[in-house]
């Protein structure tokens, strides 16, 4: 338990301090534009920035985590953000929030939840800071919808992917507790 | 003779007793009876949503046109129906929950508007938008049931509030969407949250001062549910001591879910409520072992005290989330040359149920959509050791396929063959007029933790229309003494609108891209139709004021309806696309044959915003003047 908060703690602060980095320098948007793979290690790619991206093969055949993302997404983000990520009528299509939001500032909204509520609008986004079930597994979730919004995957659940990395099952179990 | 008067003393002393209460429930009862006045939600105590007004008919249907409009400047998905009482209509919209009180001998003035203050906090953890399903009406009050679960008396001619009570805590995802329920001296409501591990339950309160009568959960203890070991029955057996914990393993019943957001019912001679019981929690069926009771069940209890007179488990052991919330519709029928008391259920599930409701005693589980595999059938055979149970076919069990894997053409979806829709029922016809869904999925669970307040699902699921149909919902005409479909009109998206039936021989009911329709009740011939501002996911009601019959129904689309629909949950093209344009054909063929379940539909619908927006409205219905 105590495990848990800790790593969710470092989370929450990495995002906050993210989010002022990204606040001063909004015309480079954090390698939101640029899905490339420039890195890997141990199954998980990474972008020339090193924000975490998806990797799909010729055969599409995708990597793990844009495999876990959608897995995780289709649990507890579609019951508001519709089937992959396409929006519903009350949350926005996050196939295409992701076109412009950054890895930083999607981390920050996952985990410090966004109001919107006037006369209009009656949106609230919650925090989901002390949820294992979507913040262990947020890197999934991102690169899942990182590769909705580059077209880069269709729809629906993706039919061969690359086996869980040790490193997963290993991240998996210490963050969650399950095992 | 000397019994006798004891007997007679006693009930006046009862008389006495509960005088104002009964007098209200009286007074209640007769504005029931008055077809022109529609003063609750299902038109009757047995849910019926029958009305015997017969100006409006089969034959002169064809010349409905819109009698006036009410915007309720609400956006999200609109359940329900509006109340009338008197002079006075009262509607209600989704979160914030404001309700209107509309003067119908002034063109619909507003007589008075009440608005609570809530947390929006409470938004996020309403699963499937921030639907309400209506107010409810007696004793001078109109009650309020709000999305963070309080409970609000107001006066019904000022819109002053009277009494109001928190019946559940938002913070640990417990919220409100069903409407209140008045059955004699007390107003029930229920609890929402099975997505949430919230451990559902009833609540009834008194309606003269909002102070708890008593609260029934669907699991615990016999404390806790009301359970009495002896004397209450499943299937004609008492059931035994702590009839719910031996079902699941630890203390996974805490968090348990078993959800109570459906539609309640009444039957005054026998002083029962009936309704259903949710989704155990969670989604994945692994984490749960055990028939996980009493979620997915039917109940009946006592009014007065809430004891359980009997309980019948649909869906032991939830591996769909097949919800049992739907509404319980009580008719006295023939059946075998006998009268009886009668239960009817559409079950999420995909069967219908009809069961003497005085024993629980199941008479007939049919499947009202065909396509419904899950299950091969109900056992109906009293000697049988699953007597009662669904037989559960290996291929759609997610228990059986484990964890980790997705399993797939599962039909019905998790939308169920009906969701909270209400059904009607026409004693002229003896049918019932179903708006169901007709649409299949494939369903992934995995392991979860829990975190209080927390979405707690555990399953990915993916849905889509069954193999070679293009049509995701049908409206069905049901016998239920026999468990067979009378007729069937194919919708192209689900009938989430809650069903009409009148002694005009019309039965109406709304469609997600916004259309009112009328069809014949004998043959389901549609006879009109017009299309309203916004999807209809609201449930059709009727009135009759200055001599005239109206027909109102509220449009906004949304609801779990709206998250997938409108986004084209449902769309093929999907599978279509992963085989074209990403595997290029090489994946093997079993992967292949199951991800394009859903291809025969490929050009046959879009998504459904292609055919609506948002936006809460009241359309009002009449024939023209002569």
């Amino acid at each position: 338990m105590t495990i848990k908060h800790w790593k969710f703690a470092l989370v929450v602060l990495a995002s906050v301090s993210a989010s002022f980095i990204s606040a001063s320098s909004v015309a480079l948007a954090d390698g939101a534009d640029d899905p490339a793979v420039a890195s890997s290690e141990n199954g998980k790619y990474a972008d020339k920035d090193g924000n975490p991206t998806y990797k799909i093969s010729p055969d599409g055949t995708v990597d793990w985590y844009t495999f876990s993302g959608f897995r995780r997404y289709h649990s507890d983000c579609h019951v508001c953000h519709g089937p992959n990520g396409e929006g519903s009528t009350y949350a926005p299509a996050l196939a295409e929030s992701l076109k412009t939001l950054t890895y930083p500032d999607f981390v920050s909204v996952v985990t410090n939840g966004r109001n919107h509520v006037d006369a209009a609008n009656d949106k609230v986004m919650p925090s989901f800071a002390t949820n294992v079930n979507v913040m262990c597994y947020i890197d999934d979730i991102y690169v899942y919808l990182r590769a909705r919004a580059n077209n880069a995957i269709p729809g629906g659940r993706p039919p061969a992917h690359e086996d869980k990395p040790e490193a997963a099952k290993q991240a998996e179990t210490s963050c969650t507790g399950i095992k | 003779m000397k019994k006798m008067l004891v007997a007679s003393a006693s009930i006046v002393g009862l008389m006495a007793l509960h005088g104002s209460a009964s007098r209200a429930d009286e007074a209640l009862d007769r504005l029931a009876k008055d077809p022109k006045q529609w003063v609750m939600q299902q038109g009757d105590d047995a849910n019926t949503r029958y009305s015997k007004l017969n100006q409006i008919n089969t034959s002169n249907v064809k010349k409905l046109q819109v009698a006036w409009t009410f915007s309720t400047g609400v956006l999200r998905g609109h359940e329900g129906g509006p109340l009338v009482v008197g002079d006075l209509m009262y509607v209600h919209t989704p979160f914030p929950n404001t309700v209107y009180a509309l003067d119908l001998n002034h063109e619909g003035k507003i007589i008075w508007k009440y608005e609570p203050r809530q947390d929006p906090n409470v938004i996020p953890i309403m699963c499937c938008d921030t639907v309400n399903r209506g107010v409810a009406y007696a004793d001078g009050k109109i009650f309020l049931h709000q999305a963070d679960t309080t409970l609000v008396a107001l006066d019904a001619k000022t819109g002053e509030k009277i009494w109001s009570v928190m019946d559940g805590e938002a913070g640990k995802g417990q919220s409100g969407t069903d409407a209140p329920f008045v059955f004699k001296d007390k107003v029930l409501v229920g609890v929402s949250g099975g997505e949430f591990g919230v451990r559902g339950w009833i609540s009834a309160y008194n309606i003269k001062d909002g102070k708890l009568a008593w609260r029934g959960y669907s699991e615990g203890p016999d404390s806790d549910t009301l359970i009495d070991p002896e004397k209450t029955t499943s299937l004609g057996k008492p059931v035994g001591p702590n009839s719910s914990t031996s079902t699941w393993e630890g203390d996974q019943w805490k968090i348990g879910g078993g959800a109570t957001w459906g539609w309640y019912s009444y039957d005054p001679e026998l002083n029962l409520v009936y309704y259903g019981s949710g989704n155990p929690s969670t989604w994945n069926p692994v984490q749960r072992p055990g028939d996980n009771r009493w979620s997915m069940s039917v109940w009946a209890r006592d009014l007065d005290t809430g004891k359980v007179k009997w309980v019948y488990q649909m869906t032991p052991h939830d591996e769909w989330d097949y919800d049992g919330v739907n509404e319980m519709i009580l008719t006295d029928q023939n059946v075998d040359g006998k009268q009886r008391k009668l239960l009817t259920h559409f079950d999420r599930n995909g069967f219908g149920y009809t069961l003497d409701r005085v024993t629980g005693e199941l008479l007939v589980a049919q499947k009202y959509d065909p396509v419904v595999n899950w299950a091969t059938k109900v056992d109906m055979d009293k000697s049988s050791k699953t007597y009662g149970r669904p037989l559960v076919v290996d291929a759609y069990s997610t228990q059986h396929n484990g964890e980790d894997t997705n399993s797939k053409g599962i039909c019905p979806a998790a939308l169920g063959t009906k969701d909270e829709q209400p059904a009607a029922y026409s004693p002229e016809t003896q049918l019932f007029y179903v708006p169901t869904n007709h649409v299949c999925m494939d369903y992934e669970p995995y392991k979860v933790s829990y975190t209080a307040g927390q979405a707690y699902v555990g399953a990915a699921v993916a849905m889509y229309p069954p193999k070679g149909d293009t049509n995701m919902g049908n409206f069905i005409a049901w016998d239920g003494k026999t468990g067979k479909i009378a007729w069937s009109n194919k919708e192209q998206f689900s009938a989430w609108g809650g069903a009409l039936a009148t002694a005009g021989g019309v039965v109406f009911y709304g469609t997600l891209e916004g259309y009112l329709k009328a069809v014949d009740a004998k043959t389901g011939k549609e006879l009109y139709r017009f299309k309203t501002p916004s999807g209809i996911i609201g449930n059709v009601m009727t009135y009759e004021h200055g001599g005239k019959q109206y027909v109102a129904v509220l449009s906004g689309v949304g609801g779990w309806a709206g998250i997938g629909l409108a986004a084209g949950l449902l769309q093929p093209q999907n599978a279509a696309a992963w085989h074209n344009a990403v595997d290029q054909g090489k994946l093997p063929t079993q992967e292949k044959t199951v991800d394009t379940a859903g291809l025969g539909a490929v050009g046959g619908y879009a998504g459904l915003a292609s055919y609506t927006s948002l936006g809460g409205t009241l359309t009002v219905f009449a024939l023209p003047n002569e």
